[in-house]
């Protein structure tokens, strides 16, 4: 017996191990040409601009490029005092060059999201500066206003200076960095953004919980009921999830409204007095329950699916071992669907955290989330960057969710319809 | 669901009490729907019940809202259901030819990192839509696409080929691939193939998940509301305009529409789904 091992070789003498590998790599080849096109199209138009996000987020050298004169003359100034002259001078010198090429406004809006009052003492400069004589710039600017005496304001105006800086998501958790460089909390009653975020992730977290409670028991009555009436059942599930989104947002004003049929009902079966009928809608009740009834059908399908492979037989064997009806539930079947279960609420509250249309509409003041707030800021205050950095930090959570949700149900199984 | 006859008192009770609640979650679900139907035909102008309708009054009932939305004075949707089928028309034909051929690569055995390209083609159905509007919206901007048809359909594009993937991954997963060695074996080229072969067998999954691409689209208000210009209004964004600033009942003519057309949508995807596991062999 020889002990030396035989290679196999295909008909052209190759050995089969390299011969299989080639054909297994052209296939891996095939395969991956097939997802470039689409791969390569949301890399472009998705992955890409999503990067440039990010950039802009840290982007910081508007303000940099506008004043290049006074933060080269500030890289000496130690931001104790009031700067000496020669900051003043490149300044005065910048903020001409920016007046007679009309950008000025762009610098003064940047300049008030750093320290309130900017705007107004910039647009008195420009008003004053014709009249400016040669030399002794820092008497004359600072005879304008005295904020230009104020030494905050040149403290704010360096702490511009970097061309990139995260200050936008220090903002977006109600932190700043202070004069001398440290982080602290802005004051009490200034803290917005964390109102926001916890508003978001308790609306999220209720909603999930919401949908858990109302899905569990109709996906369960769907699973055992049988083929016939499950799949007329079915089609109220089906409807709403292939209904336009705005539709059922109208019908939730409609039926919220003070004068709506809701509040009928209630003033009907005497709940409230017809002339004290409760606001339903904008404010936190309203988005709650456009949301729950929104999103219940993410929350059923998975759990349907799920609850459809469970045998009966599981649950007659636990009866029939002497199991109440409540012991089998709870020990075998509530075990077994608890993929389901985490599908259903992780595509819920993914779902829920990101959620625009329904709070804008239903939600008034007290109900906005964190997505208006991304919005506002896009349409109305045009900080783009603050906005960028605000969808960054959502979306790190989200992506956080997606990846447990990857793990755990793996993208591959998530069922639709 | 009847109970056997030995069931004692207090699960009786409890059955009764599930099928209850149930009912009450189903009503919940389905009632905001039919809300909208009765008051579309509102002779009033008001979004409440008038106590004509309650009386089944005929004259209460009226079209009038029905002739506004066709014939209405500046009259935005005729532009606006213009725009949406073109735009949802483009955005599902191109999401179909990409989702479905990334799909062939991605259901093939041999294709490597497939867990995070997966990841990755999924991701814009996942991402909340703010986000993705913003980034394409800044995308666009810069590539001078925004306030026009390309740019929102690549947009849509973008969102609609997740569920593509999925739909037809999900079919290709039963999907018998000793037919297309067959087809091979008997001298087919693989494009001969793929159109005779394995096109005509996966197509009920391409075409639903080109209905979900083509709802997603027709739907979509968030990113259009960043992208679109005056001349690119949709129906969603007419609506949200109109939501946000004066509930007409001419919206409502409009919602009722948009149900009709999505009882339509709903009826073809559940007879696809029934012929697609059929054809997989499938049997519940």
């Amino acid at each position: 017996m020889s002990s030396e091992t035989q290679t196999i070789l295909t008909t052209d003498g190759i050995p089969l191990e390299e011969s299989l590998k080639k054909a297994e790599k052209k296939n891996k080849i095939k395969a991956f040409l097939l997802v470039c096109p689409l791969l390569l199209f949301l890399i472009i138009t998705y992955v890409f601009p999503i990067g440039d996000m990010l950039f802009r987020s840290v982007d910081d050298r508007m303000v940099t490029n506008m004043l290049p004169k006074t933060y080269k003359a500030m890289e000496q100034w130690d931001g104790k005092e009031l700067p000496p002259e020669e900051v003043f001078e490149g300044f005065y010198l910048d903020y001409k060059k920016l007046v007679e090429e009309k950008t000025f406004g762009k610098l003064a809006t940047q300049l008030n999201y750093e320290k309130n009052g900017f705007k107004s003492i910039l647009k008195k400069l420009k008003r004053k500066m014709k009249k400016f004589e040669e030399g002794n710039y820092k008497e004359q600017i600072m005879s304008v206003h005295k904020r230009w005496a104020d030494v905050e304001y040149w403290r704010a105006l360096k702490r511009r200076a970097p061309a990139y800086s995260y200050s936008k998501y220090l903002k977006g958790v109600d932190m700043y960095e202070n004069e001398d460089g440290k982080i602290v909390q802005v004051p009490e009653d200034r803290r917005i953004h964390k109102i926001l975020w916890v508003r978001t992730v308790e609306v999220a977290f209720f909603v999930t919980v919401f949908c858990f409670l109302m899905a569990y028991p109709i996906a369960h009555l769907l699973a055992t009921l049988p083929m016939k009436y499950s799949n007329l059942l079915m089609i109220c599930v089906l409807l709403p999830f292939w209904t336009s989104l705005l539709v059922r947002t109208a019908s939730w004003m409609i039926l919220l409204q003070q004068q709506g049929i809701v509040n009928d009902f209630f003033v009907w079966i005497g709940l409230v007095t017809d002339d004290n009928r409760p606001e339903m809608m904008y404010n936190k009740v309203g988005t709650y329950v456009a949301m729950t009834q929104i999103l219940l059908p993410f929350m059923v399908l998975p759990l349907y699916s799920v609850m459809k492979t469970i045998s009966p037989s599981l649950m007659r064997a636990g009866k029939s071992l002497g199991g109440t009806p409540f012991i089998a539930f709870w020990k075998i079947y509530f075990p077994l669907t608890i993929p389901g279960i985490g599908a259903g609420c992780l595509l819920v509250f993914i779902l829920a955290i990101g959620y625009y249309i329904t709070p804008a509409l239903v939600g008034g003041a007290s109900g906005t989330l964190i997505s208006n707030h991304i919005a506002f800021h896009m349409k109305s205050t045009l900080d783009w960057s603050f906005a960028s950095a605000m969808g960054l930090m959502l979306l790190t959570g989200v992506l956080a969710i997606y990846w447990i949700y990857n793990k755990l149900v793996g993208v591959d199984n998530i069922k639709l319809g | 669901m009847a109970l056997p006859k030995y069931t004692e008192p207090h699960y009786r009770i409890w059955h009764y009490f599930y099928i209850f609640i149930c009912s009450c979650v189903f009503f919940f679900l389905i009632a905001p729907l039919f809300v909208i139907f009765p008051l579309s035909f509102n002779a009033e102008e008001f979004l409440v019940f008038s106590e004509g309708m309650k009386r089944l009054d005929p004259d209460a009932f009226s079209t009038r809202w029905y002739h506004d939305m066709v014939y209405g004075t500046k009259n935005p949707w005729g532009l606006a259901a213009k725009n949406s089928f073109i735009i949802a028309i483009f955005a599902t034909l191109g999401s179909v030819l990409l989702g479905t051929v990334a799909a062939l690569g991605l259901s093939s055995r041999h294709m490597p990192y497939k867990g995070i390209i997966m990841a990755t083609l999924i991701s814009p159905m996942i991402v909340p839509l703010i986000i993705s509007g913003v980034a394409i919206f800044f995308f666009m901007a810069k590539v001078g696409l925004a306030a026009t048809h390309t740019g929102i359909v690549l947009a849509h594009i973008v969102l609609g080929t997740p569920f593509v993937v999925i739909t037809v991954t999900a079919t290709l997963s039963g999907f018998d691939h000793s037919v297309t060695r067959a087809a091979a074996s008997l001298g087919s080229d693989p494009v001969n193939t793929f159109m005779k072969i394995t096109l005509p067998l996966i197509l009920p999954g391409v075409i639903s998940g080109g209905l979900f691409a083509f709802v997603t689209s027709f739907d979509e208000v968030v990113v259009v509301l960043f992208l679109a210009g005056l001349d690119n209004t949709t129906i969603p964004i007419q609506m949200w305009t109109g939501l946000r600033e004066q509930l007409s009942p001419t919206i409502l003519a409009v919602a009722t529409c948009l149900i009709v057309l999505s009882t339509l949508i709903l009826v073809t995807a559940e007879l696809l789904r029934r012929r697609s596991e059929r054809i997989r062999g499938i049997n519940r």
